[in-house]
């Protein structure tokens, strides 16, 4: 039977072998945690705990501003020691809450949990933007706006994404495997809060031991597991909703336009864990990995831990690393000092030696149109990044680089190693101050 | 033949009496300044008027709206041609050309990180702050090179901009592309430059560059009316600078330098060794 997917797309070495078969590891606590008060898109969390105060386990420290933006917990119970800008994954310090953890692991009072059917869906999602659920899979957009599609657009499918498509990566692999009850019922919660029949879960089938344990979990509840052939960016949301319903998500507009939503099995456990127990994301499961680690592993690590110490916990470096990325190779952010910590969006950390890091000067274009090929939404990367560098703004606006994902499908495939996707998003940034001038 | 010429003659002979009359009659009355100042502009379109272009100024300085002195690659010469134009006396502006204000090479200063993204400076100043450790240093990717219509900026091969005086127009189009502000203007009779944009302290600018201001005052007390120390970094106080060359021996880290009289000090870098990183 041929299997759905969606056009273009490339098809890059996953190297998961690594760590696929490698159990959940709990991470230990370090011996300074810090948490950022951005950890989403939108408004950053509001800082409300003061220098010296003793904060629980799951204690808010930051208050969601506006409707577009969730709280901020303590990780673990301990000392906030310093309020003041750090090191953020993004590159630049940014406010964040500095815990000394006491190491007494001691729960904040008043989580209490409840029986999903108890509630109706607007309690519930007050509950999961009180618990900071955002989206897992990397993107980290509040799931509680995700979940409140407006009264004229009607919903017919939800789909979780379980794919994992990018290299490396292995942290929502192994949750299918191991707490796949809790995905299942974080699932059947999201199901009763949009109020939809059609639930699929999608896994590639790079995964066969994920299927089969899903769909033997999923027997006797109406969620359909549809394995999916491997192809990058299968799980980046409009590919995957093209993947599975065959609908395309229309220039500038948002799944819910094409009655999908969709949520990563990884959030739809912290769901489960928001709603029966009323434990806030605190934790997630990162991948640490690559040819410059001595020890690969899948680390549940708490959010704040620095990723020195998550290094420290695998063994420490196997050699001189070149290259130190969090997330995956594809879309993951290089970065420029191991004193940045995990984040509610660190699905990943890969480390590549410096042998493994090919630096080749770009050559010019040749027109041979691969990036055209392989754009999963139809882009012409090479003509964007013309005007790009020409400065046409309102040119590059014209083929709708606007669309772009930032996949880097295109950059991956270009015989002349050009930049196309940094291009791309220059000229993204210009198109917007463009538009909010004009 | 014969038919076709004298078809084809006699259209070309309508259409051109057609258009000899609209010509005439849909005239477009221009000031006869305005094309005047326009064949005296020096034709780059540089922008640095404020306008888009020369002919956008040719006709502002017709309506009056902007003054005759604005034109930097023009200079004197063009200031004086526009104001004989109008039949006005103006003031020439003292010529003023851009100065880069880093010597932080390669050789001399940190990089944080190894980039090797787009050549193009405010693209890679997006990452991180840029790769090099210091925050106002020249990122070296050559956008303002790019941006020059007069090929007055070179790079290094240790990627850092060097302006040739001579070629510099002060259109400041390099200020424009430049995202850390590394170019400044200054008058052109001005030789002695602080060559540092970083406003660290001392001991921070110790670590990542080897010719950075560390705002140790000592140029201040050498020659205390040239010289302002603004937030731990000095600058040449171009009014009153013409002991400032004094000073250039004094300074511990050979940051204030002749940008004309290369003999003033030994090079920066000659006697130093590479950082590590």
């Amino acid at each position: 039977m041929k299997l759905p997917t969606f056009p273009g797309g490339i098809h890059p070495l996953d190297n998961k072998a690594t760590t696929a078969t490698k159990a959940l590891v709990n991470c230990s606590l370090p011996n300074e945690l810090i948490v950022p008060m951005l950890q989403h898109i939108g408004a950053p969390a509001a800082c409300c705990v003061t220098v010296g105060q003793q904060v629980a386990k799951g204690e808010q420290i930051g208050t969601a501003v506006g409707p577009v933006s969730v709280p901020i917990h303590a990780p673990t119970s301990g000392e906030v020691i310093a309020i003041e800008p750090r090191l953020h994954p993004v590159g630049r310090p940014l406010p964040a809450v500095v815990i000394r953890p006491d190491g007494d692991e001691r729960w904040h009072k008043g989580l209490q949990g409840y029986d999903p059917d108890s509630l109706n869906p607007d309690e519930l999602r007050q509950l999961l933007q009180q618990a900071g659920i955002v989206g897992l899979g990397g993107a980290t957009f509040p799931t509680h706006i995700k979940l409140s599609p407006p009264p004229d657009r009607r919903i017919d499918t939800l789909i979780i994404n379980g794919v994992e498509c990018e290299p490396y990566l292995t942290g929502d692999h192994r949750l299918m495997l191991e707490e796949g009850s809790k995905i299942v019922d974080g699932i059947l919660i999201l199901r009763q809060i949009l109020g939809v029949n059609q639930v699929i879960l999608a896994i590639e089938n790079n995964k066969p031991d994920a299927i089969d344990a899903m769909r033997k979990l999923c027997l006797k509840t109406p969620i359909e597991v549809q394995p999916l052939p491997v192809k990058y960016p299968q799980g980046a949301e409009k590919q995957l909703i093209e993947a599975i319903t065959g609908r395309q998500v229309p220039s500038g507009k948002l799944p819910m336009d094409c009655g999908a939503v969709v949520q990563n099995v990884g959030t739809a456990a912290a769901v489960s864990t928001a709603v029966r127990q009323g434990r806030p994301l605190i934790e997630r499961i990162t991948t640490v990995t690559g040819t410059g680690v001595r020890n690969p592993q899948n680390l549940r690590a708490v959010i704040g831990t620095p990723l020195s110490h998550l290094i420290e916990q695998c063994g420490g470096f196997s050699d001189d690393p070149g290259k130190i990325i969090l997330g995956g190779p594809m879309m993951g952010n290089s970065q420029i000092s191991l004193e940045v910590p995990v984040i509610r969006g660190t699905s990943g950390l890969l480390v590549l030696r410096h042998q493994d890091v090919s630096i080749k000067k770009p050559g010019p274009c040749i027109r041979c149109g691969q990036c055209v090929k392989v754009c999963p939404i139809h882009l012409q990367p090479t003509v964007i990044a013309l005007c790009a560098r020409l400065g046409l703004i309102e040119r590059a606006d014209s083929y709708n680089a606007l669309d772009c994902i930032e996949c880097g499908c295109c950059t991956y495939q270009c015989p002349a190693t050009l930049p196309l996707v940094q291009s791309i998003r220059e000229i993204k940034g210009a198109i917007m101050e463009h538009k909010r001038k004009h | 033949m014969l038919a076709a010429v004298a078809c084809l003659g006699g259209i070309g002979l309508v259409a051109a009496t057609a258009l000899g009359i609209a010509a005439k009659k849909f005239a477009v009355e221009v000031d006869p300044r305005e094309a005047a100042i326009l064949a005296a502009l020096p034709g780059v379109n540089c922008g640095a008027c404020g306008e888009p272009g020369c002919s956008g100024y040719a006709r502002a300085v017709a309506e009056g709206r902007l003054a005759p002195n604005l034109c930097p690659p023009g200079g004197q010469q063009t200031a004086e041609a526009l104001a004989d134009i109008l039949g006005i006396k103006i003031k020439v502006k003292e010529p003023a050309v851009a100065v880069v204000i880093c010597q932080g090479g390669d050789n001399l200063a940190r990089q944080k990180y190894h980039y090797l993204g787009l050549e193009d400076c405010n693209a890679a100043q997006k990452l991180a702050g840029g790769p090099k450790s210091c925050p106002g240093g020249c990122l070296g990717l050559g956008s303002c090179v790019r941006a020059c219509l007069f090929g007055a900026i070179t790079m290094t091969p240790e990627h850092l901009a060097v302006i040739d005086r001579d070629k510099c127009t002060g259109c400041e189009q390099c200020l424009k592309a430049c995202p850390r502000q590394v170019m400044i203007m200054a008058p052109k009779t001005v030789t002695t430059h602080v060559l540092c944009n970083s406003h660290d302290k001392g001991a921070e600018v110790r670590k990542y560059c080897q010719v950075g201001c560390i705002g140790c005052n000592i140029c201040k007390k050498t020659v205390p009316e040239a010289y302002t120390i603004d937030n731990l970094l000095a600058r040449v106080n171009y009014a009153q600078a013409d002991n400032a060359a004094l000073a250039i021996a004094k300074c511990p880290m050979k940051c204030i330098r002749d940008l004309v009289d290369n003999n003033s000090a030994e090079k920066p870098g000659s006697d130093e060794t590479v950082p590590a990183g």
